[in-house]
């Protein structure tokens, strides 16, 4: 991506005066598009210039952040339609809105339910991440007090209103936090520039037309130096939610359109016939390029496959998730029980894991570093073989919890149990399932024969 | 001062062939009504750049025996029905159904190793407790997967059932049994591209015509490999409709099986108070799963819980909307 060497010299001066260090403007400018030279060598380009060679190598899509320090929520900067095809980056942020105009105690409860809500996955913690608050009690200072408890838990906000004053308490309650102004509208947008501007703060944009119409906001916004955007194409329902996010993402990365290269904002419980069906929508929102995904039920049982979902999709295809190795316990097992070994990938070991408890026998799983392969992935590098695994019984101590000699390796790996034998002198190897699936006959077998 | 914002279509030049389920009685069969899955000339429900003229299809799984091991959220969902398959597949069609993917579980020889004579009664009882296709499932242990499913492919012979599973290390009985009593196949590979066409290509050989291919290229649960499953269907939904011949089959995933195996799903005991109420949060668990995989192109669903089935239907239903 960027522009050509000879894009960019049509926007140079062209007059090969060698101030940049380079004997002529189009070596200049062959080596700016190589990223080998800065464009402030130049001391004649003209501000038009500056401004489009900005412009064409900025990413197809703003990155841009609501919130601030550890718990900003960062958007944009994707460069993919496809996972698979590289990989998305920025994982979408998951608010819950609130209204300004619940009792004060409903009010704080859930703003302390939401921001202490938390729940591991694969040893990595996942939560809500932040409040969106609507001004419906029409009252600057009450949404200003909301806006304030939310900033206090910690939490990034969106500021959902159309009073300028009422945005403008909920901005200084929020300073420095990077709040999300939503939303400029056609009537309102020159009001809410100005407040963008003042307060260094993105802006969320509703059209209530066609894409077009967004993308003509949007430019407005562009000249009045807004340029943190969030795109709302109001779309509300499944089929047309899907086709708005799908072209926006494609005219992003494909047709390089500035005006819509904007993260998107989503509601999906505007429109959802219950609680369920907007988590599923929420669902599409994650899977579908949405940066910003505003729900309005808050439940543990909800937020919690979401969170794994978005965690799902956002993981890197060539960097799958890893669990620390080390000797884990499943069920409660004691001295006899037995001793499983396998790889520190993370779908294997929830795979194998998973097996042994739902066989119910108590057992010991010892997870040797693979550098997060699979079984057969790290077998065939190298990376899983008798001395590893040796080395992994000796340094996790498990001699200190069982009582015999016995290690289950995974069935794809027979062909190293007489090496393993020899790494482990004393040591019985047993030959385990192929596919995790065969665990708990297999252990059956093994508790029988005990 | 407009913006002229083009809308941005893909041209594509493959589409995902059409696998007919089932056969009226004017074809032979006995089946109230046929499902056709896959047709589409573009990407899950992109109605602005294609064709799409068949919504992906929920199928129900119904066990020849009750299962021992489900999550007791399903038991209690299903109630008794699981004592009788007949029954079962009836409660099936009844809460929405558009499939029955009959399970012969009790083939497995670790669970029942009932042979070829139960498979035929309960496809029979099956056959005729419903009206709806079928996809009849072995045991999946390849000796007793070739006696049961030629069994029941005889027994069900006219009636356009799919059997399940088919891969690379055992196909050739089933797909002879196929041939010669004109059913389907489901065809499942490991989450691999290659291999998949692979064994579309071994089936084909095999004369089996491509409008009887299922291809599974199997499944992992949100939590439990979803991304891996996720990523090879759309990888192969864009070879198929870049034109690749040996990638268009329509796809069929099996949620209910992969869902109710996680540990959200099975126990409540233990778990983190952050994972919420077990029933609700097991049910979404299969929905969710289902959902990402129909986003992502998948044609048919095999699923579990009995509400999960008009969650699906309505997803599907709004997805399939093409009106703004």
């Amino acid at each position: 991506m960027g522009l050509s060497g000879l894009a960019i010299y049509k926007l140079l001066p062209k007059t090969n005066c060698k101030e940049c260090g380079f004997p002529t403007c189009l070596a200049f400018a062959m080596k700016l598009a190589a990223l080998q030279a800065e464009l402030s060598a130049c001391p004649y380009v003209s501000e038009e210039a500056k401004a489009a060679l900005d412009a064409a190598s900025a990413p197809p899509i703003r990155l841009v952040t609501v919130g601030s320090g550890e718990r900003k929520i960062e958007a944009g900067n994707e460069t993919v339609l496809f996972r698979h095809e590289k990989t998305f980056y920025h994982q979408p942020g998951v608010f819950y809105r609130l209204r300004d105009d619940e009792s004060a105690e409903a009010f704080a409860s859930k703003v302390k339910a939401i921001a202490a809500y938390k729940v591991e996955r694969v040893g990595i913690s996942m939560g809500a991440s932040g409040l969106a608050i609507e001004n419906k009690s029409g009252n600057a200072q009450t949404f200003g007090a909301c806006v304030a408890q939310a900033v206090a838990a910690g939490l990034p906000v969106i500021l959902i209103s159309d009073s300028p004053a009422a945005l403008e308490a909920g901005l200084k309650a929020a300073q420095g936090m990077s709040p999300l102004i939503y939303a400029a509208k056609d009537g309102n947008w020159e009001g809410l520039a100005s407040l963008a501007i003042q307060y260094k703060v993105p802006l969320a944009v509703r059209s209530t037309g066609n894409l077009s119409a967004l993308a003509e906001m949007t430019q407005k916004l562009d000249g009045k130096g807004v340029k943190d955007i969030v795109l709302d194409p109001g779309a509300r329902g499944w089929s047309d939610s899907l086709t708005a996010f799908t072209q926006l993402r494609r005219l992003a990365l494909k047709k390089n359109l500035r005006a819509l290269g904007f993260p998107i904002i989503a509601f999906p419980g505007e429109g959802a016939v219950d609680e369920e069906d907007e988590a599923l929508r929420a669902a599409q929102c994650v899977a579908k390029y949405v940066g910003y995904v505003v729900l309005d039920h808050f439940d543990s049982a909800s937020l919690y496959p979401l969170l794994t979902l978005r965690q799902n999709i956002y993981t890197d295809p060539q960097k799958p998730i890893q669990v620390s190795p080390g000797l884990y316990e499943i069920g409660k097992p004691g001295p006899q029980s037995p001793l499983l070994v396998t790889t520190n990938f993370s779908l294997t070991y929830f795979s194998v894991a998973g097996e042994v408890e739902g066989s119910g026998i108590p057992a010991w799983l010892l997870i040797a570093d693979a550098e997060g392969m699979s079984v057969l992935t790290a077998w065939a590098a190298g990376k899983f073989d008798a001395d590893r695994i040796a080395k992994s019984i000796n340094t996790t101590g498990v001699l200190n919890k069982i009582n015999h000699k016995k290690i289950i390796i995974p069935g794809y790996v027979a062909s190293i149990s007489g090496e393993l034998e020899e790494a482990l002198p004393g040591w019985q190897v047993l030959v385990g399932p192929r596919e995790a699936i065969g665990i708990p006959s297999f252990l059956r077998v093994y508790v029988q024969s005990a | 001062m407009g913006v002229s914002v083009p809308i941005p279509t893909e041209t594509w030049s493959g589409k995902i062939r059409e696998v007919t389920l089932g056969a009226l009685p004017a074809d032979g069969g006995t089946r109230g009504k046929t499902v056709t899955a896959g047709g589409e000339t573009t990407l899950p429900f992109l109605h602005f750049e294609g064709q799409i003229p068949h919504p992906p299809a929920v199928a129900v799984e119904v066990m020849d025996q009750p299962p021992k091991e489900w999550s007791p959220i399903l038991l209690q969902a299903w109630g008794n029905v699981v004592s009788d398959p007949a029954a079962w597949a009836k409660k099936a069609e009844e809460v929405g159904a558009d499939i029955i993917a009959l399970s012969l579980d009790s083939a497995h020889p670790e669970r029942g190793n009932t042979g070829a004579k139960e498979a035929r009664a309960v496809v029979r009882q099956v056959l005729k407790a419903t009206t709806l296709p079928l996809i009849i499932y072995g045991p999946g242990q390849a000796d007793k997967d070739n006696e049961v499913l030629v069994a029941a492919a005889e027994e069900a012979a006219g009636e356009r059932v799919a059997l399940g599973n088919c891969e690379d290390k055992n196909y050739r009985t089933i797909v002879a049994a196929a041939l010669a009593n004109n059913q389907l196949v489901v065809a499942r590979t490991p989450i691999d591209v290659n291999l998949c066409k692979q064994l579309n290509i071994l089936i084909s050989d095999m004369r089996l015509d491509l409008t009887r291919v299922l291809a599974d290229p199997t499944t992992g649960a949100l939590g439990y490999g979803l991304e891996y499953t996720y990523s090879v269907i759309e990888r192969l939904k864009l070879a198929a409709l870049a034109g690749d011949g040996m990638t268009q089959q329509p796809m069929i995933v099996t949620v209910g099986y992969e869902a109710w195996r996680a540990k959200e799903t099975r126990v409540n005991e233990g778990v983190p108070a952050e994972w919420g109420d077990w029933d609700k949060r097991s049910r979404l668990w299969e929905a969710m799963t289902a959902t990402a995989f129909i986003e992502a192109g998948a044609n048919i669903v095999v699923t579990r819980h009995p509400a999960t089935v008009s969650v699906i239907k309505r997803t599907i239903s709004e997805l399939m909307s093409a009106a703004s």
